[in-house]
């Protein structure tokens, strides 16, 4: 018999009850909860009169409606009464069914997928599932992640299961060193240009390879974290030593003798040599340079050196029809050179890229230099009170406010505009975040996505601009 | 559950590739606790002129008139036919609230993104998928003849055209119950408490530390 792959373990190790027609009942380990996609489903409980059933497998914090500027007022300051009543409704089911929340003004609130892994929630071999597509971070520890819908949040409450099926398994082999500058966003960014937005649909992706071995845990959750974007609802890394010592000692860790118990059943948290992908594709990281999007899906992602693509090239209408479009929409033209794109606003942050690397990457490039004149705005969003802090105990903060970009509180923010922080219609922006589809930033926004340290270069220089010339001066 | 059994309607034609959830429904109308109410700001950004503002009045926003659903020939739609990709991106619930809130009860595409898929069928919306080739051919008699509609027949799992030709789909075994029958997963699920309970007692055993560890005690202030 063939071995079995990472997700084949995982998902195996949770099955409560396999059905004749492939759908299958699939033990969760952890829900994490935000305020977005969850009231309904408590509303749900509570119209049943239903209770969750396991109040230590919730851990819940908002983000997506939180202002990211001060909050000293707290919640019922909140400007927009509307994500007010959400944010108070995720703070009233939280306590009234006596789950662990990190409420808005709490030192440890943040992203939910920056949260769950910093706190030692995440953890390896386990199943984690939450009201949003970006769950597929978690894959990064060896977990089997994914997005759910309201009514299956409900479900997870209520039950504790999950009523799924098998995917597929996919490979993606990624061999060769990621040259200097080149980073984590730039690698999964090239990864979905390769696939395509739907490409990944039905499967769970494990990332391996060497490449993959010698990326840090934050750069895996990036890559993880966008698995969806290439349609996959799973993105996984297999356990290794980076894993254990990232876990080891965090807030709900296992300590002392389950630690020893843990550590031991996660040895095997990897896919057996002999193990049979559905599908593998093989990736060469030495040649992948900085990456931007330029259009309204996130496989319309050339190289830094590249030129905005020419609908006359390609022979598939569809493709044409999308790039025709997307044209339009980004007021672009074929042809046009990447770097002549010049930005309005700049923003560093989202689940994808608010971590405490993430903060230092684009510090790094911003240090001793000024945001252009030509640039509105640009901000800096941690990803948690926990991260905010540690870029504040390395000086992080002053070097970003000193070259004029603004330092905020935590929260999901300009990745999908559901506070206050959005573009104005036509605006461009060098995004950290995840997703460059119309009106995704604010209605008639024009998002590019690239890395940490490629939206600090192109805030100092107004356009896009190669950061690995700025690192070289 | 909501029950489809069958449904017969009016199709309106969504011609553009890789639609994605924001585009369904854009975030400022996630705000909402509520499940219903979201038709109204369907395809918002596409739909309307103006920039759409959570709870408000959508009687007298400006109309993009070129959007299909703003076209007169389309009024009263319920089947939507779509292009590949339908519904991807966000995990967001509020995009088939949003469709079956406005009159959808069933998409027809050649493929879906995994999540909204699955999101439909807890909604009473049927997500059906045909070949590409199939899909191309009812968007040119959509196109060609006004009123357009088609059957689609869950329980026999075939979509009917009015010239009475039938395409079938597949669908699995447990959805299409569900559908049929209008069954709460919760309830089904909860009819094997005792597996749930036997599943958690081993693995307890089996990794002691997943149970008990998010408490306030262990959470570091």
């Amino acid at each position: 018999m063939a071995g079995k792959t990472l997700y084949d373990k995982i998902f195996d190790a949770h099955l409560v009850r396999a059905n004749d027609d492939g759908s299958a009942l699939l033990y969760i380990d952890l829900q994490l909860l935000h305020e977005v996609t969850s009231p309904q489903a408590f509303a749900g409980l509570r119209l049943a009169g239903r209770k969750p059933w396991r109040i230590d497998a919730n851990l819940a914090t908002p983000d997506h409606n939180v202002p990211t500027t001060k909050r000293d007022g707290g919640v019922s300051k909140i400007v927009d009464p509307i994500s007010r009543i959400q944010v108070q409704t995720l703070d009233d089911n939280c306590d009234d069914f006596g789950i662990l929340e990190f409420k808005m003004n709490d030192h440890r609130q943040g992203i939910v997928h920056v949260v769950g892994p910093e706190q030692g929630a995440t953890l390896p071999g386990s199943t984690v599932v939450c009201g949003d597509s970006h769950t597929a971070t978690h894959g990064a520890f060896g977990a089997l992640a994914h997005g759910i819908g309201t009514s299956e949040v409900e479900h997870v409450l209520a039950t504790q299961c999950l009523i799924t099926r098998k995917m597929k398994n996919m490979l993606i082999k990624v061999e060769g060193e990621l040259g200097l500058g080149v980073t984590a966003k730039d690698l999964v960014l090239h990864i979905i240009g390769v696939l395509g937005t739907a490409g990944g649909t039905g499967y769970a992706i494990e990332f391996g390879g060497s490449t993959m071995k010698n990326i840090s845990m934050e750069g895996r959750m990036t890559i993880c974290n966008m698995a969806i974007e290439a349609g996959a609802r799973v993105g996984m890394v297999a356990v290794d030593q980076l894993t254990l010592d990232y876990v080891k000692g965090r807030p709900f860790a296992p300590k002392g003798e389950l630690w020893e118990l843990a550590e031991a059943a996660w040895a095997d948290l990897h896919s057996d040599s002999d193990a049979v992908f559905d599908t593998v594709v093989d990736i060469d990281a030495a040649n992948i340079i900085p990456q931007v999007t330029w259009g309204t899906s996130p496989e319309m992602v050339v190289a830094i050196d590249a030129q905005v693509p020419n609908p006359d090239n390609e022979t598939d209408p569809v493709k044409i029809d999308g790039i025709n479009r997307a044209l339009e929409y980004m007021g672009l033209s074929a042809d046009q050179a990447i770097t002549s794109i010049k930005l309005d606003r700049i923003f560093i942050g989202s689940c994808t890229n608010s971590r405490i690397e993430d903060m230092r990457d684009a510090a790094k490039v911003a240090k001793g230099r000024k945001v252009a004149a030509s640039i509105k705005e640009a901000i800096v969003v941690p990803g948690s009170g926990l991260v905010k802090a540690q870029a504040e105990a390395e000086g992080l903060d002053k070097i970003f406010e000193a070259a004029g970009f603004q330092w905020r509180e935590p929260g999901c923010s300009m990745c999908l505009a559901m506070n206050p922080d959005k573009l104005e219609p036509g605006e461009h922006c060098a995004s950290t975040s995840n997703r460059n589809f119309e009106g995704r930033q604010g209605n008639g926004g024009r998002t590019h996505l690239v890395s940490p340290a490629m939206a600090a270069a192109a805030a100092i220089s107004g356009n896009f601009v190669d950061v690995r010339e700025m690192m070289e001066q | 559950m909501k029950v489809f059994k069958q449904h017969k309607g009016i199709v309106a034609p969504m011609d553009r590739a890789n639609v994605d959830t924001d585009m369904i429904i854009p975030k400022q109308f996630l705000k909402s606790i509520k499940r219903s109410g979201f038709g109204v700001y369907l395809f918002d950004e596409i739909r309307y002129l103006d920039e759409g503002v959570a709870d408000q009045d959508c009687s007298n926003r400006p109309l993009n008139e070129e959007f299909v659903l703003n076209q007169s020939r389309y009024q009263g739609a319920s089947v939507l036919l779509a292009r590949v990709n339908f519904g991807c991106g966000s995990s967001r619930e509020h995009a088939p609230w949003a469709l079956e809130d406005y009159g959808f009860r069933t998409v027809i595409a050649p493929s879906f993104a995994d999540i909204f898929y699955n999101n439909c069928f807890k909604n009473g919306l049927l997500p059906v998928v045909l070949s590409e080739q199939i899909v191309e051919q009812l968007f040119s008699e959509c196109a060609a003849s006004e009123g357009y509609q088609l059957n689609v027949d869950l329980q026999r799992q075939v979509v009917v055209t009015p010239s009475g030709e039938e395409h079938s789909f597949e669908v699995e075994t447990f959805r299409k119950h569900c559908l049929l029958e209008g069954l709460d997963d919760i309830d089904l699920t909860l009819q094997n408490t005792d597996d749930i309970r036997s599943y958690e007692a081993q693995r307890k055993l089996a990794a002691p530390w997943l149970f008990g560890a998010i408490n306030p005690e262990n959470s570091v202030d």
